[in-house]
């Protein structure tokens, strides 16, 4: 089962509270402005990400989503 | 159909239900608490809902959530308790719902008195609440037309999507007289699906419905507010009614008088016409929209000197009563406020005391 | 492993307007899961009270009223009484609810209506710049008590959850938090056993979430979330104030 950690750049406020609980330390603060003027965050480790979906449940604009990929047929 | 006595506040309640209003919230004050003790029994027994609110503030907003998802619902109050009511009354109007409003009129202001007054007109009429609105206003003369008027409310308040208002006083509150009900009006808001509330499921529809009056674009709510005055220029072309009194003959002064104020006056006409003067009376069962036209023409006579706005206030419809004589004859006030009606002999004698003023030439 | 996690049906697509770190984004997505996990968006009307939350109706996918400050809880009476087939709930903020709405409050509660009330408590007036609210903490200042909020003047907070659980009359009242995920987990099950009871018909439901105001209390997300679990969590403490029997 395999899964993508996408942050809609321009839904993230950049409050930084998803950085904040990440327990495997994946997320930072970006240092471009979004098109709204923020900072958003973004996966500076993503390899470490284990799709816990903690930042997803802290993040007050739902601009955190994981989804199932499709298994790849080999 | 039968003819039942009846008090007036019992009359108001029991016509609601005849017109399919099954929804009533209220809170308790003289004089009209009636209401709300004959409904508390009266809905059970129609299946009705009845809640008795803890204000009238919560109550006018009871009403308005009640509206906004599409039923039909009424609350009755008085003076202080319309004034409680009249934010309320305010977003309804700016969020479209239709809901009728009674105010059985008590003396004012402040406190005041719980006997009988006029003087809500200009609450009424010119807007109790804040903001560009307007209700349609009915003044009933008697129980039979109150209990018409507040039957006629309802399919009013849903054509225009507005709340409609009766004002009555203590003495139509508090009187009995005999009443008969007409046939059951149509029961839903037509449109009701277009606008309410009342759950996308009900609606079968995945489109949601939002009931609000806020707009903070200058632009959309310049557009809402013109939108609500083409309703209250709509009301000023279809609901004007009034009554004619004794206009047949050739009258030396016309009053112009409504509610219970207006049946002490016929009842002068009718002892001054004994004595051989002609009076003549307009009687507004509309006060918005106002008999402007009918008074204008009534007033254009020869042989009529002066116009008399009597009502039971310190003259609050004075202003509308010169604007619709725009001049054409002197115009002047009578009134008492306290809660005393006047008696016919009064206006008797303010009617001579006025045509010796404006003596024939 | 992780699950799936996407944004639920009965919230809309619309960026919200709420400031960065605003736990109402939060509160607003738990109460829209429940309504999908539930099954009932087609039959839930909203009543969106006067304050940061004014706009709520623009981020939820079904019916919604727009009350006047305070009275969202008569609101939901009216709707409640003569459409008992409909979920409601009020969502209010401390103006709203614990200042000019509190007569509202107490009497809708105290006659068991049959709807649920979700009450933000962030300690402040947002939406009008950050002034004082019937639940600033003591000593904290607000653009309207700039020397921090004097108890010996003004009072003590209040503590609505309690207020309310006084009452006789049988209701669900708890007080929540969504200030960090453990909380959160917590906060959505409460919102979910309050939708329960009312749609069991069983009684009336209160859901108090202390929350964050980071802009008018001056601080970074981050900071206020720390500010919240030091200052307001031992006073509002968490848990159910009462379960219906």
């Amino acid at each position: 089962m395999s899964y993508r950690h996408t942050i809609d750049v321009d839904r993230c406020k950049g409050c930084g509270l998803c950085v904040a609980v990440c327990p495997k330390h994946v997320l930072e603060i970006a240092s471009e402005l979004n098109a709204k003027g923020y900072f958003p965050a973004y996966q500076a480790r993503p390899q470490d990400c284990v799709y816990c979906s903690t930042c997803c449940i802290m993040c007050p604009d739902v601009a955190i989503s994981i989804v199932e990929l499709a298994e790849e047929t080999v | 159909m039968k003819k039942v006595l009846m008090k007036g506040n019992e009359a108001i309640g029991e016509a609601a239900i005849r017109a399919g209003c099954l929804n009533y919230f209220a809170y308790p004050i003289t004089p009209q608490s009636e209401v709300a003790e004959y409904l508390s029994k009266r809905m059970p027994e129609v299946g009705g809902v009845f809640l008795q609110g803890e204000s009238e503030v919560a109550v006018g907003y009871m009403i308005f959530g009640a509206a906004a998802c599409g039923a039909r619902v009424f609350t009755t109050s008085s003076s202080p308790g319309i004034s409680l009511m009249s934010e309320a009354i305010s977003y309804i109007a700016g969020a479209e719902c239709p809901a009728v409003f009674v105010n059985i009129m008590r003396g004012g202001p402040g406190l005041g008195g719980i006997l009988p007054s006029q003087g809500d007109y200009l609450q009424a009429t010119k807007g109790g609440g804040h903001g560009d609105y307007r209700m349609l206003v009915m003044a009933p003369a008697s129980v039979q037309e109150a209990a018409e008027m507040v039957m006629q409310a309802f399919p009013l308040a849903e054509k225009y999507r507005n709340p409609v208002m009766i004002l009555g006083d203590g003495l139509i509150g508090q009187m009995m007289e005999p009443v008969m009900f007409p046939d059951h009006l149509r029961t839903e808001p037509s449109n009701k699906d277009a606008w309410a509330t009342n759950g996308m499921d009900t609606r079968r529809s995945d489109k949601r419905n939002l009931v609000k009056s806020l707009y903070l674009d200058p632009n959309v709510l310049n557009a809402q507010n013109l939108k609500l005055k083409a309703k209250y220029e709509q009301m000023k072309r279809e609901e004007i009614r009034f009554e004619a009194y004794h206009t047949e003959a050739s009258y030396e002064a016309l009053i112009v008088s409504y509610g219970t104020m207006s049946r002490v006056c016929k009842t002068a006409i009718d002892n001054l016409k004994e004595e051989g003067i002609e009076i003549g009376l307009i009687r507004p069962q509309t006060l918005f929209p106002f008999p402007e036209m009918a008074i204008r023409q009534a007033c254009d006579r020869p042989e009529c000197r002066v116009v008399l706005s009597i009502e039971m206030s310190m003259g609050q419809m004075l202003e509308d009563v010169e604007r619709s004589v725009q001049g054409k004859k002197p115009v002047e006030w009578y009134g008492k406020c306290g809660g005393e009606v006047p008696t016919p002999e009064e206006v008797m004698d303010v009617v001579r005391s006025f045509l010796k003023q404006y003596g024939k030439e | 492993m992780g699950k799936t996690f996407q944004k639920p049906q009965a919230l809309s697509d619309t960026p919200t307007h709420y400031c960065p770190g605003c736990t109402h984004g939060v509160i607003h997505r738990l109460i829209a899961e429940v309504i999908d996990e539930m099954g009932i968006r087609g039959k839930m009307v909203g009543i969106a009270p006067v304050g940061c939350a004014v706009l709520a109706y623009n981020y939820f996918t079904f019916d919604f009223q727009e009350a006047a400050h305070g009275r969202a809880p008569a609101m939901a009476t009216g709707i409640k009484r003569v459409r008992p087939d409909l979920m409601v709930f009020t969502y209010q903020g401390d103006g709203d609810l614990a200042s000019i709405g509190m007569g509202e409050i107490i009497h809708a509660a105290n006659r068991g209506e049959k709807f649920t009330t979700i009450f933000v408590n962030n300690a402040v007036y947002g939406m009008t710049g950050g002034q004082m609210a019937p639940t600033t903490m003591p000593n904290q200042r607000t653009t309207t008590s700039p020397m921090g909020r004097n108890v010996a003047e003004v009072g003590m907070p209040i503590k609505v959850a309690e207020l309310l659980s006084s009452l006789q009359t049988p209701a669900y009242i708890t007080r929540q938090t969504v200030i960090k995920p453990k909380y959160i987990v917590k906060a959505k099950k409460a919102i979910r056993q309050a939708f329960e009871y009312q749609l069991a018909g069983k009684c009336y439901s209160f859901v108090e979430v202390v929350s964050t105001c980071p802009t008018n209390w001056g601080l970074t997300p981050v900071e206020a979330v720390k500010w919240a679990e030091t200052t307001m969590l031992p006073y509002y403490e968490l848990g159910d104030k009462k379960v219906p029997d």
